[in-house]
């Protein structure tokens, strides 16, 4: 039996047994799935503590009865802000919209059988796993986990449990996950970059790749050249814990009037490492769902996207210039102003290709023909979201006004808007949309829009009014938000958004019923239920083994033929030669 | 089982009608906020004139987003209902070079023209060091306080050694007991400085990093051991002021604060006074 079919594929042969499956299995569409249900439960236990973040905000001084002690100490507080916010970073925004929709449609919608290499993919997503135990670990060990917020500055980060209780296991914890988590996304991405730039189908030119390939093949350049800095930076603070290194630690600090023997290291340099590897990080959340937007409001709003090169450049741009920004998270860190100045102008920059995107947004819907199907709402909101929380970053990218906002909650409602709203949006406007190739089945579709009316308000709600809370001065990662005097006054605000929270977090739940839900009992979806153009809506729902039953397609034009002239169809999927087009003039 | 291959929806106006709605209250709601302050939205009026330029820089942005906010969500809303499915087909275009150019020129102008003019605001502060003649208090930081240490009368700083800091023998920045000029220098909880003088701050940390911030300055700046930051400004008017920590700095983050009183020159020259050490 010969290896390779007659177009030059490997025969993908369907493992079988349980284990082979479903669970160490080397199939794109499997780790997939895989990835997104780990982003899943990931989700669930970072809401969850958010949600007892809002709640001892606004009741400091509540009985709970699963917190040791009873009522909340101000550690346990920090401990959910650095939780909190590390699973949310890694393990839902990073892993959901790239090893979860990456994976799956990345070599679909190319025509590939699979990644260019099953096993490492497979490895990805298992190191991936045992990260997430590790960071889940913190929780349990004694002392508990870290109080030093996701970006784990040192010196609090870097000394042990002498700065604070849960720095001693529970930091290590912290660092060997998130080291283990670099290690997993350095691989992906590898496998991603190989697979978009060998594996495309014929006649599959750069730029008539989909916006959603152009997101992840741009994301994992950037995973790429960013996970490594943090990696390096995370064993360089396992070293100062453990083996007496001073890296990050200078001479004469006294911690509790006891002298510390460290010297020579500098602060500055972890917030280096982590924010060169940090600000990139942040595009790589929303990047994937910028691609998502774009392909599915084109789809649902029957036209090209506006503006395609220019889209797919964007992209580029916005990747590029990732990289150059980092230092707008240390203008009043002691770091030089005039270096200061010089990342504020390229952090200025950043936002044209941001705002480039949204008119062209904005243009693919003028003149359309827009269906409101749920992928198509979440799309919409992403728009929406994007812009509210967007602008807000130019306010925080001139350092003279970030005298006024850094560490406020001005800062904390900038980056939920664009990353804990707008790119959940792009996941769940992804959801909605390949629900139905990735399990053949439909989702409801009237419980998809009420998932949407109550999340779209619910987390408006939340998110608006902070940045009110911090013009006023409320500070970040503050335990107790009453403490200062003038901070009293915007405790009804802190209600608010704690009402909305709960509101918001229980909508969530209808999502979770739809999905599971609509595994067994959805309407059965045929190939392309959405009329779409892309590759992966010519082959079955879910689509065998090898993405395409032996029949890889060609591509003949770009990806967004949608309400082409002199057609009757209103869309010309990728694959179709120009004479099978031509029928359906 | 049904199949889902449906043809496009007629009858969408309820989503359309909805949505549009919803973001147009969203954009009226937050321009009522910022227009009529309804809760605590703002900052408390600055007291240095390196703050009004930040204040003026800050609503040059404001404008400036608040435009491109209104119009983006209006022009957004605009399209969602004016274009939602009506049986219509949709026009086919792929674009626009023109278009393309004049919105990439003006956004480039517009952000670039923006953040250049923040220069000043930072400049002052930042790119030029403090006079002479200015007051000098060092700020040093630690969990989870703030001590203000002044000079004394002989206007020189005595050496620090952290072998010898022992906050709970009355010693928390380690003065060195060797050195003759630490023996005048005042120790303070709380920052005294006189109106319309600089006032120049030197800011370190004993342990991890911390931050000094008074919302009416305008000014933050973080506290990182092993280095000292200097800052600088002019208080223009009398006044209690607070101070507060905004770097996380463990699990006292949250009540570590002081107070900055600005006073006449009197009254700060009756401080020194009656803080000065007995002699």
């Amino acid at each position: 039996m010969s290896s390779h079919a007659h177009t030059g594929h490997a025969v993908v042969v369907e493992p079988s047994g349980f284990i082979r499956k479903y669970i160490f299995s080397i199939d794109h569409k499997v780790i997939g799935i895989q990835y997104f249900l780990l982003a899943l439960t990931a989700v669930c236990v970072g809401i969850v503590l958010s949600l007892l973040m809002r709640f001892h905000l606004v009741y400091p001084g509540a009985h709970l009865p699963f917190v040791s002690g009873g009522i909340m100490t101000p550690e346990q507080y920090l401990a959910l802000v650095t939780m909190h916010g590390t699973i949310m970073v890694f393990f839902v925004l990073t892993t959901a919209p790239q090893g979860g929709f990456g994976n799956y449609f990345l070599p679909i919608q190319i025509g590939a059988p699979d990644m260019a290499f099953p096993r490492l993919n497979m490895l990805s997503f298992w190191v991936t796993f045992l990260a997430f135990v590790a960071i889940i670990a913190a929780f349990i060990v004694p002392g508990g986990a870290p109080i030093s917020g996701w970006t784990g500055y040192t010196p609090l980060s870097g000394m042990g449990e002498v700065t604070g209780p849960g720095e001693g296991m529970g930091q290590t914890l912290w660092i060997v996950s998130i080291s283990l988590f670099c290690l997993a996304s350095l691989l992906g991405a590898l496998n991603f970059i190989a697979t978009t730039i060998d594996l495309r189908a014929p006649g599959m030119t750069l730029f008539r790749m989909p916006l959603t390939v152009w997101g992840w093949f741009v994301t994992a350049i950037l995973g790429l050249l960013a996970f490594g800095v943090l990696l390096a930076g995370g064993v360089l603070l396992l070293l100062d814990r453990s083996a007496g290194t001073s890296f990050f630690l200078p001479a004469g600090m006294v911690v509790n009037d006891q002298l510390q023997p460290h010297s020579g290291g500098s602060p500055l340099l972890w917030q280096h490492l982590f924010w060169f590897f940090g600000h990139p990080e942040v595009y790589i959340a929303i990047l994937p769902g910028m691609g998502v937007a774009s392909h599915v409001l084109s789809t649902f709003a029957r036209k090209p996207v506006y503006g395609y090169r220019a889209m797919a450049m964007a992209i580029c741009a916005i990747g590029f210039l990732g990289f150059m920004v980092w230092g707008h998270h240390m203008f009043l860190s002691g770091m030089s102003p005039y270096s200061g100045f010089a990342f504020s102008v390229l952090t200025m920059s950043i936002g044209v290709p941001s705002a480039i995107k949204t008119f062209n947004w904005i243009g693919t819907l003028w003149g359309g023909k827009i269906q409101f199907k749920s992928p198509m709402l979440f799309a919409l909101g992403f728009v929406s979201l994007f812009v509210s929380g967007g602008l807000s970053g130019l306010f925080l990218a001139q350092p003279a006004v970030d005298n006024m906002l850094h560490a406020s909650y001005y800062v904390v409602a900038h980056f939920h808007l664009v990353m804990g709203v707008a790119a959940i949006f792009g996941i769940f406007a992804a959801t909605y949309f390949w629900f139905p190739k990735m399990f053949g089945r439909m989702m409801s579709e009237p419980l998809a829009q009420i998932h949407f009316w109550f999340t779209f308000v619910g987390t408006y709600c939340i998110f608006m009014p902070m940045h009110f809370v911090g013009l006023a001065g409320g500070i970040r990662r503050y335990a107790d938000a009453t403490g200062t005097t003038y901070a009293a006054a915007l405790q009804p605000v802190h209600v608010f958004m704690t009402y909305a929270a709960f509101v918001t977090g229980a909508a969530q739940l209808i999502f979770l019923f739809n999905f599971f839900w609509s595994l067994k009992h959805g309407a059965v979806a045929g190939k392309n239920p959405w009329n779409a153009t892309t590759l992966e809506w010519i082959t079955d729902s879910p689509p065998p083994i090898d993405n395409f039953g032996g029949h890889y397609p060609s591509v003949y034009r770009g990806p967004y033929e949608f309400s082409v002239p002199g057609y009757r169809q209103d869309f010309i999927p990728q694959n179709l030669t120009p004479d099978q087009a031509a029928l359906l003039k | 089982m049904r199949l889902s291959n449906r043809n496009s929806m007629r009858g969408s106006a309820a989503p359309a009608a909805l949505l549009a709605i919803l973001i147009v209250i969203m954009v009226v709601a937050t321009v009522y906020v910022f227009v009529a302050n309804p809760f605590p939205s703002r900052p408390p009026a600055t007291i240095t004139s390196v703050g009004q330029l930040v204040d003026h820089q800050y609503f040059l942005t404001l404008c400036v987003t608040g435009v491109v906010f209104i119009l983006s969500q209006l022009g957004l809303a605009y399209a969602i209902w004016r274009f939602r499915d009506r049986g219509q087909t949709a026009h086919f275009t792929r674009g626009s070079n023109t278009l393309e150019m004049i919105w990439t020129t003006a956004t480039i102008v517009l952000f670039l023209g923006l953040g250049l003019m923040g220069r000043k605001a930072w400049a002052e502060v930042r790119f030029t060091p403090a006079e002479a003649n200015a007051v000098q208090v060092e700020v040093t930081t630690n969990q989870f306080v703030f001590n203000f240490r002044y000079p004394g009368p002989d206007g020189k700083f005595g050496k620090l050694d952290p072998a010898q800091v022992s906050a709970s023998t009355g010693n928390p920045l380690g003065l060195d007991s060797k050195d003759p000029d630490g023996k005048d220098d005042i120790v303070m909880p709380t920052l005294t400085v006189p109106v319309n003088r600089q006032v120049e701050l030197l800011i370190r940390s004993q342990d991890v990093i911390h931050n000094f911030y008074v919302r009416e300055l305008r000014l933050q700046q973080d506290a990182v051991p092993g280095m000292v930051i200097p800052i600088h400004f002019t208080a223009n008017q009398i006044g209690h002021y607070e101070i507060v920590c905004t770097q996380l700095c463990g699990l006292g983050h949250y009540r570590m604060r002081s107070f900055l009183d600005v006073v006449s020159d009197a009254d700060y020259q009756n401080f020194l006074k009656q803080q000065a050490a007995p002699q």
